[in-house]
């Protein structure tokens, strides 16, 4: 029961972390270069080029 | 048992069907051959659903995280690696089973009959290791390291591999598009090639493409043990029959791994175990299963 309980404390602080990261990664603008791939046709993606 | 089996499996992909229509709702672009543009796109799907689909509201990781690593003034994709790890820690692999129109597709493609279904091969267990190598080389080393002299990397598993964005958006935007028709080549014939084999392999195998393939399965993998939506054996209800093991077609053994990082969540165990054994468990509380396997 011990070792469940930390397991489920160590998904919640990773899932804590990953939040703060995606925030790090949003405040660097990291999203807008993510926004602009996802905007336009990824012709690579597609087969194309 | 078999009657539950089926309803329980059928919930499961209402529930996927849904998460499919609701990421690819941009019902518009199919008709015009073009792709969403709005602000959505900023934001990740935890599946694998490609963002050159006509349909798609959102951004695939894996192709974001190539994005991001491949662009010139950034190495490490703190956003979407976070993102990885949020939804990882939450779900695991519970998003390969529930939140992937791809893992959708490899579904409905297995259950088209065929005298001899392949459960396990003598390379199985190797060939597993496979999408390990397929994230760590295609999506992080080839676009970090083989760069153009702007300092770009291209998406190489998406460009040479992924047979999801050649379904959700090379087969539509081409078959829409008389421009991109005139303009395919080797590469589109060679990432047609591959689906056509990944189709082909989901008749006879259960899932090849999570199995053997999918970075983004990799990345949740590592979380299934620790995730706070995970399993719980109850050891003493267990009477070891085996049923849960031969009801998983992730051929996970479940008596002796609950949590493998093969498991996807389907449920399939937990509606075969005759006494109940195995358990959803959340942040230190557990509950009984229901028909869709949550």
């Amino acid at each position: 029961m011990k070792r469940q309980l930390q397991s489920s404390k160590a998904g919640i602080l990773l899932a804590l972390a990953g939040l703060l990261m995606a925030g790090v990664g949003m405040h660097r603008g990291e999203m807008s270069t993510v926004f602009e791939k996802a905007v336009k046709i990824c012709m690579e993606c597609i087969g194309i080029g | 048992m078999d009657k539950r089996k089926d309803a329980g499996s059928w919930n499961r992909h209402k529930i996927q069907a849904v998460w499919a229509l609701l990421t690819n709702s941009y019902l518009i672009g199919f008709a015009q051959g073009r792709i969403y543009k709005g602000s959505l796109k900023n934001l990740c799907l935890p599946g694998l659903s490609c963002y050159s689909c006509p349909g798609a509201v959102g951004s695939c990781p894996i192709g974001a995280m190539q994005a991001v690593i491949g662009s010139w003034n950034f190495k490490f994709p703190f956003y979407v690696a976070g993102f990885l790890l949020f939804a990882g820690a939450l779900m695991g692999r519970f998003v390969c089973g529930y939140l992937c129109p791809f893992g959708l597709f490899q579904d409905l493609l297995h259950k088209i009959p065929f005298p001899k279904k392949i459960k396990t091969f003598p390379a199985d267990a190797l060939l597993r290791k496979l999408k390990y190598v397929i994230l760590a080389v295609f999506v992080v080393l080839l676009p970090m390291v083989v760069v153009d002299i702007l300092g770009q990397g291209a998406p190489y598993f998406c460009k040479l591999i992924c047979p999801a964005g050649t379904l959700e958006g090379g087969l539509p935007l081409v078959l829409l598009n008389e421009s991109m028709r005139s303009a395919i080549g080797w590469l589109y014939v060679w990432k047609n090639a591959l689906l056509l084999l990944t189709i082909v392999a989901s008749v006879l195998i259960y899932r090849p493409f999570c199995k053997y393939i999918c970075p983004l399965g990799a990345v949740y993998s590592a979380f299934n043990s620790v995730a706070v939506f995970r399993y719980q054996l109850d050891q003493e209800a267990c009477i070891g029959c085996g049923a849960c093991a031969a009801s998983c077609e992730m051929q996970v053994d479940l008596i002796k791994h609950i949590n493998s990082p093969e498991c996807i969540r389907c449920g399939a165990c937990k509606r075969a175990c005759p006494v109940g054994a195995i358990h959803f468990r959340q942040a230190g509380k557990s509950r009984q299963s229901n028909t869709t396997g949550l």
